[in-house]
């Protein structure tokens, strides 16, 4: 089998499963944030397969670009709120914070 | 009784999800329907294979970072993911986006994972922080979800036809500055604010007195 537009397609669907799946199943909230992260990318290699096989040009790669830049800054403010929150609850147990205050 | 309940909810939920976007997917795209002869010729080449390698990478990683117990592990699990996806970008004729890949998710949101790993984890408590709400509903849902996705990938006759293949590094840095000048400097413009609002979210404070 070559691979083709689908197989990429069907890599990328795997990977926003799993994605789905962490975020769905974890407590933790870091892990929570790598599941974001998988799903993001699952999205990015739909967006540079299909700007490969379908459009042409170099919108999809573009595009791609932003939205590895924001899931970059996603990732820091999300840490950094992360580690607000541990140093306030003494947890990262996402079920725990649920006050915006001490 | 009651996780028995949370379960049928669940499963009556998901099956909702996936039957709503199903009914989507088939109303916008009536070629599935149809179905379509799909073109899968020619000989199989060391490149085939290397891309079947990469594409398990990928796959393997995820489901370390999914089904791992040790968040340590899934991390790692990461790692190997993103290094795929760098890899596929390559296969996708994408150098610059694979290059950008390496460089800010394993160079940097990776670095900042492991970060919070190792400050917020205690390490006597590793393994605690894991289990929650059912694997049975949650895995019901993505499985649900994973069949449709691939039933689209491999049923939707797409219209293919192949572009790409010279470098695009140069092409894309005046595509960035013509094009696309007001999305680039507004993501320098929540780069700044992010930096400036980390700090700000993560600092101790340190009272005078």
């Amino acid at each position: 089998m070559i691979p083709t537009l689908s197989h990429y397609l069907a890599v990328a669907a795997i990977l926003f499963a799993f994605g789905l799946f962490t975020v769905l199943t974890r407590r933790n909230a870091v892990a929570v944030l790598m599941g974001v992260e998988l799903m993001l990318n699952g999205a990015n290699v739909n967006l540079v397969a299909f700007n490969k096989f379908v459009v042409g040009g170099l919108a999809g790669q573009t595009f791609t670009l932003f939205v590895i830049v924001l899931a970059a800054a996603e990732a820091a403010v999300g840490l950094a709120i992360v580690l607000s929150i541990f140093h306030t609850f003494k947890t990262i147990d996402v079920r725990a914070a649920d006050l915006m205050r001490e | 009784m009651r996780t028995k309940m949370k379960l049928v909810a669940w499963t009556l939920g998901s099956a909702a999800i996936v039957g709503a976007v199903g009914v989507l997917s088939a109303l916008l795209s009536p070629a599935m329907a149809a179905g379509a002869s799909r073109p899968l010729t020619g000989t199989f080449t060391l490149a085939d294979g290397i891309f079947y390698a990469v594409a398990a990478l990928t796959v393997a990683g995820a489901a370390a970072v999914a089904l791992s117990r040790n968040i340590l592990y899934s991390a790692l699990g990461l790692l190997a993911s993103l290094l795929g996806v760098a890899g596929l970008y390559v296969f996708l004729s994408a150098d610059f986006v694979a290059v950008a890949q390496v460089f800010i998710y394993i160079g940097g949101v990776l670095v900042l994972v492991l970060f919070a790993i190792m400050l917020t984890n205690r390490i006597g408590e590793v393994n605690i922080s894991n289990a929650s709400m059912g694997w049975a509903s949650a895995g019901i849902l993505c499985a649900g979800l994973l069949g449709l996705f691939l039933v689209v990938a491999f049923d939707v006759p797409w219209a293919v036809r192949v572009s790409g293949g010279a470098p695009t590094t140069a092409p894309m840095g005046h595509a960035l500055l013509q094009q696309w000048m007001l999305p680039f400097e507004l993501a320098s413009l929540i780069l700044l604010a992010t930096l400036i609002g980390a700090i700000i979210i993560a600092r101790k404070e340190i009272r005078a007195d």
